[in-house]
């Protein structure tokens, strides 16, 4: 599979000012050779065949990403895919093999132990999938704790976490130690730890994963809320496809270490690159999925009665079809830019159903 | 029989020998070196002894309390110290608890820094553990001896001896505690920008302390089973006791003075264990729910 080295020319990335994390041909093989294992897979071996030949495992596979400033892009894999050997190399707490990775302009390779403890403690900010809490310290301790770690005074330390926890919805558990919460508090926690250093770059290892389903739910409409005010680019991950959809604006598939599709969410609903992508397709509900833009028909229309905004999802426009036959769909300035009707939906909805045959 | 394939004469004469040389020319300055160990041993035993009995019962039994906040452990630690008194081994079971202490201390400083070691470096641990061995197999009178050639009978051998002895098991369990602190915890720590050192302060060593604490245990337990072969270089104390109960056959006095140093025993590992439950509930074993 390679069309992923053409989905990344570099020359038509946008302005590198736009760009939060750029990584271009990020490779990382695991063992104790990995050199030999890479001139082995440059030569076009498989990532099996390299570990059936020489006991290394490839993590990453020439993997390149632009992500752009103010998103949340969404890594999403199954697990062993390499999603999360992928993020741990935005802070370099995993060294590629080979590669280059660029955070906010900075090259991060080129970056001296110190000068990486810095941009650790100042640039950027990571949520894990265990929460990785300090079980030893009370709640509000670890929300200051990387604020500690920049030596700042303890009042404001203090202070800050305090607001933090507040806004995560904690207020109250203060004092309390990690292991009396639940946890999708022990990941408000971690969170709150994260947002509390004030970064401009997020990274969410698979942060909601160990959330029961409700829960998770509501955490990552908590995220979503958050982000229309904090405005900061976000990389998560996960392995969940419905939760990729959700917050995701851009979505990047991985498999075997190698990066097999990226675009928005509907564009990898409505066209999956491969059967593999297809597969995780099937049982997604599409009506959440697709957006009125992508469907309607664009043009100047009389204006409709009735009207949805053009982010609006094929969910939220089918009540509407009950009393109209045509919707219009408007754009941020309140504009009709657009129109859709039933047919366009039912049509959006069963073009890629498993029973039209697609596979 | 084996077939004699080399002679060990030359060899056994070189070791002696060399003993003999490092006794010659270096015990003034090995016996110097050891002085602060031993004005340390010395200012432990004066306290204990000048510390009048009921101060120093009533110490122990606030500090089981403090331990448990019940009064179980208060009760068992009375008991054991007031059967001290009671049988007139109340002078001796200062002097062995003193060595008991200074040789814990001792083994505190030298085994947490060479357990952190350990802990960070997999070559160091392959050649610390099998010395480790050694010092816990090797039966004490081999190292004995030289001691003694060295520094003449007397509290620095026997300390010497003690520590030797005692240490092993805290160095391994320093090393199992740092090891054994979650992964993810110290991904996380390092995900923050901390330095090595800030890690192994501020995560590593709170989080392994419990671990740390059983290795504490162990070395005090271990230091108490040493006394009576110290007592036989000159430590005195209750080891000294059971050693003369032996020599002169009286079984009452070795029964006695054998029993005094259970009674130490349970006093002190109860009430560091105590201590090690109660900050393992602190901290929390894990934060798994």
């Amino acid at each position: 599979m390679t069309e992923h080295a053409q989905l990344h020319d570099p020359a038509s990335a946008p302005g590198s000012d736009e760009l939060a994390i750029i990584m271009r041909g990020v490779t990382k093989i695991f063992g104790p050779d990995p050199q030999a294992a890479l001139a082995l897979l440059r030569q076009g071996s498989s990532k099996a065949d390299v570990q059936a030949e020489t006991g290394h495992v490839v993590g990453l596979d020439n993997v390149s990403l632009d992500i752009e400033k103010g998103q949340i892009y969404v890594v999403m894999g199954l697990s062993g895919s390499g999603k999360s050997t992928l993020i741990r190399h935005v802070n370099r707490l995993i060294e590629p093999t080979a590669g280059e990775i660029v955070v906010n302009g900075e090259k991060v390779l080129d970056m001296t132990m110190a000068q990486l403890g810095d941009f650790r403690r100042t640039r950027i900010a990571m949520v894990f999938q265990k929460f990785g809490l300090l079980p030893h310290r009370s709640v509000i301790d670890n929300v200051a704790y990387g604020l500690e770690t920049r030596g700042m005074s303890k009042a404001e330390r203090l202070e800050k976490a305090a607001h933090w926890i507040g806004i995560v919805g904690l207020s109250g558990y203060e004092k309390s130690r990690p292991r009396q919460l639940s946890g999708g508090q022990q990941q408000r926690v971690g969170l709150a730890r994260a947002l509390a250093m004030d970064t401009d770059i997020l990274l969410m290892d698979e942060a909601f994963s160990a959330l029961d389903p409700l829960i998770r739910s509501g955490m990552q409409e908590q995220l979503l809320e958050l982000q229309s005010s904090l405005n900061k680019t976000i990389l998560f991950i996960t392995h969940d496809f419905d939760e990729a959809l959700k917050i995701g604006n851009r979505i990047a598939v991985l498999k075997d270490g190698a990066v097999q599709q990226v675009g928005k969410p509907e564009e990898i609903v409505l066209n999956p690159a491969n059967a593999h992508i297809e597969e995780f397709v099937r049982d997604v509900n599409k009506a959440r999925a697709i957006h009125l833009r992508t469907i309607m028909e664009k043009g100047t229309f009389e204006p409709c009665e009735m009207a949805m905004p053009a982010d609006a999802r094929c969910e939220d426009v089918l009540p509407c079809f009950d009393q109209h036959e045509w919707v219009g769909v408007l754009d941020n300035a309140g504009r009709q830019i657009g129109r859709v009707r039933a047919r366009h939906v039912i049509k959006a909805l069963a073009r890629y159903a498993p029973s039209n045959g697609s596979l | 029989m084996f077939p004699e394939l080399i002679d060990t004469r030359p060899l056994r004469r070189a070791v002696d020998d060399g003993l003999s040389w490092v006794v010659r020319n270096w015990g003034g300055e090995l016996e110097t070196a050891a002085y602060p160990l031993l004005m340390l041993l010395n200012w432990i035993e004066r306290l204990l002894i000048a510390t009048p009995w009921w101060l120093f019962i009533a110490f122990f039994v606030g500090l089981a309390f403090m331990a448990t906040r019940n009064w179980r452990l208060p009760l068992v630690v009375f008991l054991g110290l007031v059967f001290l008194g009671l049988m007139q081994l109340w002078r001796d079971a200062m002097i062995t608890t003193a060595l008991m202490i200074a040789a814990t201390l001792t083994a505190i400083v030298i085994s947490i820094p060479v357990g952190v070691w350990m802990s960070r470096s997999d070559r160091v641990r392959q050649m610390v553990t099998p010395v480790l061995d050694l010092m816990q197999t090797l039966p004490s009178f081999v190292y004995l001896i030289p001691t003694v050639m060295i520094f003449g009978p007397g509290k620095i051998p026997a300390l010497l001896a003690t520590i030797v002895y005692a240490s092993p098991p805290l160095i391994r369990l320093t090393d199992l505690g740092l090891r054994n602190v979650d992964p993810a915890v110290m991904e996380a720590s390092r995900a923050f920008g901390t330095s090595s050192t800030q890690r192994l302060f501020g995560v590593q060593i709170p989080l392994a302390l419990p671990t740390i604490l059983a290795g504490i245990n162990q070395t005090t337990m271990m230091a108490l089973a040493m006394v009576v072969i110290a007592s036989m270089i000159g430590a005195g104390g209750l080891g000294y006791q059971v050693l003369q109960g032996i020599g002169r056959l009286e079984v009452s006095r070795g029964l006695f003075a054998g029993l005094g140093i259970v009674a130490l025993a349970i006093v002190f590992d109860r009430i560091t264990q105590a201590y090690g439950r109660r900050l393992q509930e602190r901290i929390g074993v894990g934060e798994v729910r």
